[in-house]
């Protein structure tokens, strides 16, 4: 196909396609879109926290501390680079960024849309599990080769806990692959492919099966913190505890490169459980609130959210008191607010309204789950370790199974 | 206050009313400040001398010494029948009461305060130092019954270089108290599973709480050893 | 207890720490759980705990040498900084003691104030207890929450007597500030702000599977091995010995007020929650009792500008938030003490964590230390 034709065709994915090029923009558009949620992200937690903790969190760099994450950034970059005298160096070396590029390894295949993904493979979820599972090896070497018994007990004491807390996940994912099979027959493990049949038989998959969708969900939910050693199962990395956590030994840019890998991790889990349970990029209540004007008013949702946006910064702008001292951000405050507005103005013209439409729902659930990460993290006491395992060992693995069981028990009785 | 009485309350020329040696629970200062029924109405801290002058006798009264008082009880009894001379005093002094025994004596008289008459939590632990004094340091020991609301200090004394035992093995929580005593003034308890200093480093030279180590006084050497400043005053 | 110090001088750990066997483990004199600079040497066997030794004296300023080179008014101010998170209980035990050897007693009014502050402070002290507790257990959030609303008690201490933590209440006799206008109303209003409060920590809290399971069986000791270590204050409460100093022995008209000490049955971390949770609420009612029966009269008592208690010594101990913290003076009847010898709480109860955490998890520790509720300044002087 012809290079812009492609774009316009929208209903398949530059991987499957063959279209090599468009494939590698894809690529780098979404490397680039990623690394700035993160940092989105980084904001987002402290300033999130803070409000929950009666305080304002950032407010200088910037904005309401919108600049507080390149500020983060450059003083990472700008720190000295600390190595162990007789830490192992390739391997120190090389465990930030194998962490790093396992976690955006999961990437590529997150459906955002239906042709808003790079590629889509047949085995999608179990690519994405396998491949987010090879994260204990980044945080092994991370211990290791600190060439300190600390971080290596706490990263054993990590990597145990993921790999606990990854069988209740997978049992609670089969159970929603097992739903793919009932309109059709025959399941399917690509992403797209799970939100196509969520779409075919009209549900979410967490309202399937008379709540047992529900509970694989919530299986699914508790697992994916676990997994990404985030509150309440952060012993292995909290900071009042003893035993500090793998990362003790890195500093600067290495040790950011991990707390980027674990929000990216973050987002990656949470596309899955988005795919599987939440109906992917599909919009609300397909088929209950079906029709035109329904598919319009739905769609008006990304527009009223930059204008929404935009109306608050602009609120806020104007609530910042006129001193010198702040009329740059004030005016910046300003600026971002309006460039929210038009963005959400654009988003109304009907051409991109429908193009927005798939991205938007789909980051919308990932923000949700976002959210409830940052506001575990600010409610939750921490597990103890052995607690920890316990629940992971004996609460989630007999509901998963006992959700994956009755599953399959409701299919063959539909 | 329950353990309490009060010795003769002074009086004044002034005062109305007369002393009162069961007064429980009201406050019977020195200077008769209630006994005015004209006191100034914004309360100040009195100027004592000047306000509690009595105008007729050229002396002053001066308001009666508390001084300790013997203090007899079944206890007391008991213990002076058993060690006689042993019990080198037994007084209240402001409603506390408080024994003197002999150093040899004391641990076993701790005993039996803890075994027969209650006394099942220890306070305190610690010392005083008189250096005029010939047998300068005075372990006390403040003991407390539960059963009993009752307090009562043991005493002895103790001279210079000597050991007393340990009660260690009567009331667990003396570790640390008799490690202070020893690390303030040299004092050794023996029997004490680990007496080593607890509040000033391990290689310090000299007892500090003792009235012959100065307020300036430091260890010089360890200063500069582990510190690496000259002096830290 | 008596055998960890030859394990730990004769038996070092010889095989590598590969091999699960015992480990020396330091948590160093900084560490993140806000206490102070303590020292805890861990012999551990993988996670388990199997003994544990203090090591303090960083903090250690000689309070009590200098006691004997001040005069007993120059000392008072002294107080303060050894608990200096309840500074007001530190002040009113050392005035308590020198009046006894004075052989006085405050006013009626000033005993009112005395107990008004005393009790706020107590909240006070309990508030920072709760927060940094929280946050060593891994709730981040509650800090915040007990900070800000003890910024409520401080304006008030600030208001009255010009400090916000090392605050030097009251004189020998007395207070030396009246209260100032609107002091009652500004407690009342505290109290009428906070009980709500209360309920908020307790709603994040009590009810949080998470945090039960990190503090119920945490930390038992029996209230046969309380007394038996001299520990007191709410860890004796929560074992279920019903002992407190307010009521055993009163002082400073504490018998004037209703209130109840609230006890805890099975002597672990979560019990202990509960009763300093229970006794902020009683603090509540002592305050609104004081301040509502808060008498006329003067706030000093007549005592002689230089003071030379006649010779004696005496012991006095109040109920501060920790425990039972005495004071005892020896006077030789000059115008400085002879000897002062402060008995603090934390020092007492720190020795409990030994039987504390043996058995139990690293992770335990930590907790066991905030529920011990410690204060260096106390324990080191």
């Amino acid at each position: 196909m012809g290079f812009l034709e492609f774009f316009y065709a929208k209903n398949i994915t530059p991987g499957e396609a063959g279209n090599y090029t468009w494939a590698t923009i894809y690529i780098l558009v979404m490397f680039a879109l990623a690394s700035i949620a993160v940092m989105l992200m980084t904001w987002l937690e402290r300033k999130i926290m803070a409000h929950m903790q009666i305080r304002l969190g950032p407010m200088r760099v910037g904005p309401h501390g919108l600049l507080q994450p390149i500020a983060d950034a450059v003083k990472l970059l700008l720190k000295e680079d600390i190595v162990p005298t007789k830490a192992d160096r390739i391997v120190y070396w090389l465990a930030p960024c194998a962490v790093m590029v396992i976690a955006f390894a999961t990437y590529p295949i997150i459906p955002w849309g239906r042709a808003h993904a790079v590629t889509d493979v047949n085995i999608g979820v179990l690519f994405m599990l396998g491949v987010s599972s090879l994260g204990v090896l980044g945080i092994i070497m991370a211990g290791w080769a600190s060439n300190s018994h600390y971080p290596l007990m706490g990263s054993l004491r990590s990597s145990a806990q993921m790999v606990s807390y990854e069988i209740a996940m997978g049992l609670a994912v089969v159970s929603a692959i097992l739903m793919t099979s009932l309109q059709t027959g025959t399941g399917t493990l690509s992403m797209i492919g799970i939100v196509e049949s969520q779409m075919a038989q009209k549900t979410w998959f967490v309202f399937n099966g008379w709540g047992l969708g529900f509970i694989a969900f919530v299986v699914f939910a508790i697992a994916m913190i676990a997994e990404t050693n985030r509150a309440p199962f952060d012993l292995p990395e909290a900071e009042s505890e003893l035993v500090a956590g793998f990362h003790t030994e890195y500093s600067g840019f290495r040790w950011s490169l991990f707390f980027l890998a674990e929000y990216a991790a973050m987002i990656g889990v949470s596309a899955i459980a988005v795919t599987l349970w939440l109906g992917g990029w599909l919009r609300p209540f397909p088929n209950l609130l079906s029709g035109n004007t329904w598919d319009i008013a739905f769609g008006l949702f990304p527009a009223l959210t930059f204008v929404v946006l935009g109306g608050v910064c602009i609120a806020l702008a104007i609530k910042m008191p006129g001193i010198v001292q702040l009329r740059i951000q004030k005016f910046g405050m300003l600026a971002f607010g309006l460039l929210l507005f038009f963005i959400g103005v654009l988003f109304a013209v009907p051409g991109v309204r429908e193009r927005v439409q798939d991205i938007y729902w789909f980051s919308l659930k990932i923000a949700i789950f976002m959210y409830l990460y940052i506001w575990y993290r600010a409610t939750f006491p921490r597990y103890r370790f052995d607690q920890l395992m316990k629940v992971g060992w004996k609460v989630l693995l007999p509901t998963a199974l006992g959700v994956l069981m009755g599953t399959a028990l409701w299919g063959v009785l539909r | 206050m329950p353990d309490e009485t009060k010795p003769n309350d002074p009086t004044s020329p002034e005062a109305a009313k007369p002393a009162e040696p069961k007064a429980e629970e009201k406050p019977a200062p020195p200077a008769p400040a209630e006994a005015k029924p004209a006191a100034p109405a914004t309360p100040k801290p009195a100027a004592p001398a000047a306000a509690a002058k009595p105008p007729a006798p050229t002396a002053p009264a001066k308001p009666a010494v508390p001084t300790p008082q013997p203090w007899e009880t079944e206890l007391t009894a008991r213990l002076k029948k058993k060690y006689g001379s042993g019990i080198r005093e037994t007084s209240t002094y402001l409603g506390q009461n408080y024994l003197v025994v002999d150093r040899s004596l004391a641990h076993e008289i701790l005993e039996i305060l803890r075994d027969d008459e209650d006394f099942d939590y220890c306070v305190d632990v610690t010392a005083v130092h008189y250096p005029k004094k010939e047998e300068p340091f005075e372990i006390v020991w403040i003991l407390y019954s539960f059963p009993n609301n009752m307090r009562v200090r043991v005493k002895t004394a103790l001279p210079e270089g000597a050991e007393i035992p340990s009660v260690f093995d009567l009331w667990p929580t003396v570790d640390w108290l008799e490690r202070e005593v020893f690390d303030m003034f040299g004092i050794k308890f023996t029997g004490h599973p680990g007496l080593k200093r607890i509040l000033l480093p391990d290689e310090w030279k000299g007892h500090p709480l003792r009235k012959d180590y100065s307020i300036l006084q430091q260890d010089k050497e360890w200063v500069q050893i582990n510190l690496g400043i000259e002096s830290g005053q | 207890m008596s055998n960890f110090y030859e394990d730990i001088e004769t038996k070092p750990a010889e095989k590598t720490f590969l091999d699960s066997s015992e480990l020396i483990l330091n948590m160093g004199p900084q560490h993140p759980s806000t206490h102070g600079v303590l020292r805890v040497i861990l012999k551990l066997d993988g996670e388990k705990v199997l003994g544990t030794e203090c090591v303090m004296g960083y903090l250690h300023r000689g309070v009590e040498k200098i006691a004997e080179n001040r005069t007993y008014v120059q000392f008072n101010p002294y107080v303060d900084r050894m608990d200096y998170v309840a500074a007001v209980s530190n002040g009113l035990g050392y005035c308590l003691a020198v009046e006894k050897l004075l052989n006085t007693e405050a006013p009626p009014r000033a005993q009112y104030i005395r107990v008004i502050m005393t009790e706020l402070n107590r909240i006070a002290s309990h508030q920072v207890w709760l927060g940094t507790h929280a946050l060593d257990i891994g709730a981040l959030t509650p800090l915040f929450y007990t900070f800000r609303d003890r910024e409520e008690i401080l304006k008030i201490f600030e208001k009255y007597c010009g400090a916000r933590l090392t605050t030097h209440a009251f004189r020998i006799g007395g207070t030396q500030y009246e209260t100032y206008e609107g002091f009652e109303k500004d407690c009342l209003e505290f109290c009428d702000f906070f009980l709500p409060k209360c309920d908020e920590y307790e709603e994040l809290l009590t009810t949080n599977r998470i945090w039960v399971e990190r503090t119920k069986g945490v930390g038992v000791i029996t209230g046969e091995e309380c007394k038996a270590l001299g520990v007191t204050g709410p860890v004796l409460r929560a074992s279920g010995v019903r002992w407190d100093l307010r009521k055993a022995q009163p002082y400073s008209s504490y018998q004037d007020f209703d209130f109840e000490v609230p006890i805890g049955l099975n002597g672990d971390t979560f019990d202990r929650y509960i009763v300093r949770m229970q006794e902020m609420r009683q603090s509540v009612r002592i305050i609104r009792q004081a301040v509502e029966g808060l008498p006329e009269g003067p706030i000093m008592a007549k005592i002689p500008k230089v003071l030379k208690p006649p010779v004696g010594e005496v012991y006095v101990s109040i109920e501060a938030p920790k425990g039972e913290l005495g004071y005892f003076i020896v006077s030789d009847g000059s115008t400085q003490p002879y000897r002062v010898r402060v008995r603090p709480p934390s020092f007492v109860n720190l020795q409990a964590l030994d039987l504390m955490v043996r058995g139990r998890l690293v992770a335990d520790v930590v907790a066991v230390i905030g529920t011990l509720d410690i204060v260096l300044g106390e324990i080191d002087r």
